[in-house]
């Protein structure tokens, strides 16, 4: 009698999940689905090839590209430094305990705050919108993605080639050199373009610091376009034709971002297949 | 050479804890900046505009409430809509779900969860706010489809990805062993994952929700593009309101052309950093004592 | 007494065959020991006569097993019902994340048994099986503590308490001591010895000395086959197999 009650209960509960999670499969395809049939039929190479005041959009994706990089370079020669400091045979576990809970709080922080904190400091210094604004405060917002990420990739490696190569009189200098930075090569590139896709999609940081422009960037004191701002502007426009810029900048920022994730996957993948 | 390899050793321990000194700087740096501009508006005669509701910059008054209020209430409604979602979804993938539908389910959250907060404003812009608007002439209330419900769709259906992930590794971390103990004294899937399961991991699925929280709270562009952005005090789901984070978007511009407008501004730069990072220290602190405890 | 009775039983995860054509009448009643090298099927076989192999996705399971006369691997018949009657004691104890009282009470609470009828019925069940499992005097001044904070010993025999308040008929136990310390070995074995009166226990073990010291009946396992089964003085005494030997001077283990 009752157990009858409980089967059906626990069948009524199979389909609520079931359920929760074909309703967050159905939003999330048309999601992609939208923004891909709106985004398809402008997405032209000359589309690709004009600047702004040619109505394509060439002026954000090379603005994106130049900030993404630019940044995530930048981010790098901190973050992998900083993610060596927090290895164990560098870090004691308080340090790293301390270093993690700051790291969170930065990774948690908002990237609006980061361009606010940035924009404060170009008006103290006396510095315009600009591609370098921009590449700084995007840094700031991936570095925090990008120790975490990488510290670890630094923390998946086995305790045992630590002592292995210290047994062989190595210095922790040279094994993190020569045998750490190797051995966790494939989760570091990971790391890096986690940071590049996490920054390149990212707007709400450049808002303030890289600017907007119609054109190519030609310095790095000009300001510079970037494929997030492009749909954030364009598309507040009545004018359908630059409408159009914002829906083909829109899907090939998606592209970017979801080419990276599925490459740095991949990576992952068979670096985990290669180790044991 | 035996002094070289001592030196070069040395060398790559300089920079190292140099790097990681800078990134401690970097945040102290960060919080202290925001604090002292933000300081002209903390004296106790500024500090009873700042908590007051009214925004007028030109009269010198800026309350911050409202944008406060708008905030919470486009985060509480976000996570009411998509935590219980990702919970149920996680608990399928976890306790029915094959091997090989998780496999596959999890590169696509990785992939879902990069999406750029750009992509799911243009989204609501086409989709969310014309339907809020539908919903809106159904129910026959006025409204123009910007409003705290379509930032709350908007940003439930951002924050899922990375809440469902989370939550379903929180919950693949329950051990098998404890799944068999139920069930083989005659409990159902269902009364195993209620009583048991979750059970055992709430502690890591409210890290969970509180992250998704964190992430949610300053979230920018994507809700500043639906959620009509006017300085009221959000009283209606169809009605606008106006989050922190929006606010300092729009109006940096004006922000040294109006005077403690910057101190004002930044005091909510400060809110929204203090909130976000006392969150999600909070949720590692609990995380960490939890794993101590076992 | 509950009749358990195996016949031409296969039972594969994936390709790989763990227990071929195995058929055999369990005797009702006693201590039966399940004895064989590790990976010969004991623990597959074990869980196949409450079912809970049917959490593996890429298992199979061929031939009948009948409890009481009926196949549990009939379509349609009551999961829930047979893991009522056939407790489990596994190899390590996953206390649940609750009171040690609500441990012992759970299962029963589940199938709405009149022992938890009300509050005082409860705590005369927890009681009463908390001492069976040797546990009661160790916590009844911390009922409402969680079970975490036990020992391993504690726990394994609260799991023993709490596999008993469901009333089963059967009790299948995998390898319940394997991790206790000396001590606590003892007095689970104790526990056990005291439940052959009531109840029918299957006990998977590695320990050739503990089936000695407990089996009323033993069965003998090697790579997926049913090699030899009897009962345990003439099992241990006089062996027929020459595996079965083999494994008794310990040259296989």
């Amino acid at each position: 009698m009752s157990r009858t009650r409980r089967c059906r209960m626990d069948r009524l509960a199979r389909w609520a999940m079931g359920g929760a999670l074909g309703i967050l499969g159905i939003a999330f395809a048309g999601l992609l689905l939208s923004v891909v049939m709106r985004g398809l039929p402008h997405l032209r190479p000359s589309m690709l090839l004009a600047d702004g005041q040619g109505g394509g959009i060439a002026h954000a994706l090379v603005g994106s590209l130049c900030l993404g990089a630019g940044a995530s370079v930048l981010a790098l020669l901190l973050a992998l430094p900083a993610a060596v400091a927090l290895q164990r045979a560098y870090a004691p576990p308080r340090i790293a305990e301390a270093a993690a809970l700051v790291l969170d709080l930065l990774w948690g922080t908002p990237s609006i705050v980061y361009g606010a904190f940035a924009f404060l400091l170009m008006v103290w210094m006396g510095v315009r919108t600009s591609l370098l604004a921009g590449i700084l405060t995007l840094a700031l917002v991936m570095v925090p993605v990008m120790t975490r990420a990488m510290t670890e990739a630094f923390r998946s490696l086995p305790p045992e080639l630590w002592e292995q190569a210290t047994a062989l009189g190595a210095t922790r200098g040279e094994i993190t050199l020569k045998v750490a930075l190797r051995q966790a090569l494939p989760g570091l590139v990971t790391a890096f373009l986690l940071a590049f896709g996490r920054g390149i999609g990212d707007a709400a940081s450049i808002l303030f610091t890289a600017g907007y422009t119609d054109r190519l960037p030609g310095s790095l004191m000009d300001p510079v376009a970037s494929l997030p701002l492009e749909v954030f502007y364009q598309l507040a426009t009545p004018d359908p034709t630059v409408q159009s810029r914002a829906h083909a900048a829109a899907l090939l920022l998606l592209i970017l971002v979801l080419g990276v994730t599925l490459i740095s996957r991949a990576l992952a993948r068979r670096a985990s297949r290669h180790r044991l | 050479m035996r002094v070289d390899r001592r030196w070069g050793d040395a060398a790559v321990t300089v920079l190292a804890r140099g790097a990681l000194f800078l990134v401690f700087g970097l945040a102290l740096v960060l919080g202290l900046t925001l604090l002292l501009r933000a300081c002209p508006m903390l004296g106790s005669l500024e500090r009873s505009t700042l908590l007051g509701s009214a925004w007028a910059p030109a009269q010198g008054s800026f309350g911050l409430r409202t944008f406060l209020a708008g905030s919470l209430a486009v985060t509480v409604l976000a996570l009411g809509l998509s935590v219980p979602l990702c919970l149920l979804s996680a608990l399928y993938l976890s306790e029915h779900a094959s091997r090989r539908l998780r496999e596959r389910v999890q590169p696509v959250l990785d992939v879902a969860a990069g999406v750029p907060s750009v992509v799911f404003g243009l989204f609501g812009v086409m989709f969310v706010v014309p339907g809020v608007a539908a919903l809106g002439r159904l129910l026959g209330v006025p409204t123009t489809g910007y409003s705290l419900l379509a930032g709350g769709l908007v940003l439930a259906l951002m924050a899922a990805p990375f809440t469902l992930s989370v939550a379903l590794d929180v919950l693949l971390a329950v051990p098998m062993g404890l799944r068999e103990t139920a069930l083989a004294m005659g409990a159902t899937r269902w009364e195993t994952a209620w009583h048991v399961v979750l059970r055992e991991a709430r502690g890591g699925l409210l890290v969970a929700v509180v992250m998704g929280f964190a992430r949610a709270f300053g979230e920018t562009l994507a809700v500043m593009m639906v959620v009509g952005n006017v300085a009221v005090l959000p009283t209606s789901l169809f009605g606008p309101a106006y989050p922190l984070s929006a606010l300092l978007a729009n109006t940096y511009g004006e922000m040294m052309s109006i005077p403690r407008m910057e101190g004002a501004l930044m005091s909510a730069a400060l809110l929204l950093f203090l909130a976000t990072g006392a969150v999600s220290c909070a949720a590692t602190l609990v995380l960490r004592r939890m794993r101590r405890l076992g | 007494m509950t009749h358990i009775h195996i016949k031409n039983l296969h039972v594969a995860y994936g390709s790989h065959t763990v227990i071929e054509g195995l058929d055999l009448e369990i005797p009702d009643g006693g201590i039966v020991a399940i004895l064989g090298p590790s990976g010969c099927g004991k623990t597959t076989l074990l869980k196949s006569l409450n079912r809970l192999l049917d959490l593996h996705e890429d298992v199979t399971v061929r031939g009948s097993v009948l409890i009481d006369g009926e196949d549990i691997y009939a379509p349609g018949s009551d999961l829930l019902a047979l893991r009522k009657k056939v407790g489990f004691v596994a190899q390590r104890p996953f206390p649940l994340p609750m009171s040690i009282h609500d441990n012992v009470a759970f299962g029963a609470r589940l199938h709405e048994l009149p022992t938890v009828a009300d509050r005082a019925a409860t705590s005369g069940t927890v009681e009463r099986h908390l001492r069976r499992a040797g546990l009661w005097e160790e916590v009844k001044h911390r009922l409402d503590a969680p079970a975490k904070g036990l020992s391993i010993g504690q726990q394994q025999r609260l799991s023993l308490a709490r596999a008993l308040a469901v009333e089963p008929e059967v009790i299948l136990a995998d390898e319940p001591t394997s991790a206790l310390d000396p001590l606590s070995v003892r007095i689970v074995e104790a526990q056990f010895r005291a439940l052959r009166q009531d109840y029918t226990v299957l006990l998977v073990t590695h320990i050739l000395r503990q089936a000695r010291r407990l089996a009323d009946y033993v069965i003998f396992l090697y790579d997926g086959h049913l090699v030899e089964h009897g009962p345990a003085e003439t099992f241990f005494n006089a062996p027929v197999d020459p595996r079965t030997q083999a494994y008794l001077h310990g040259e296989i283990s």
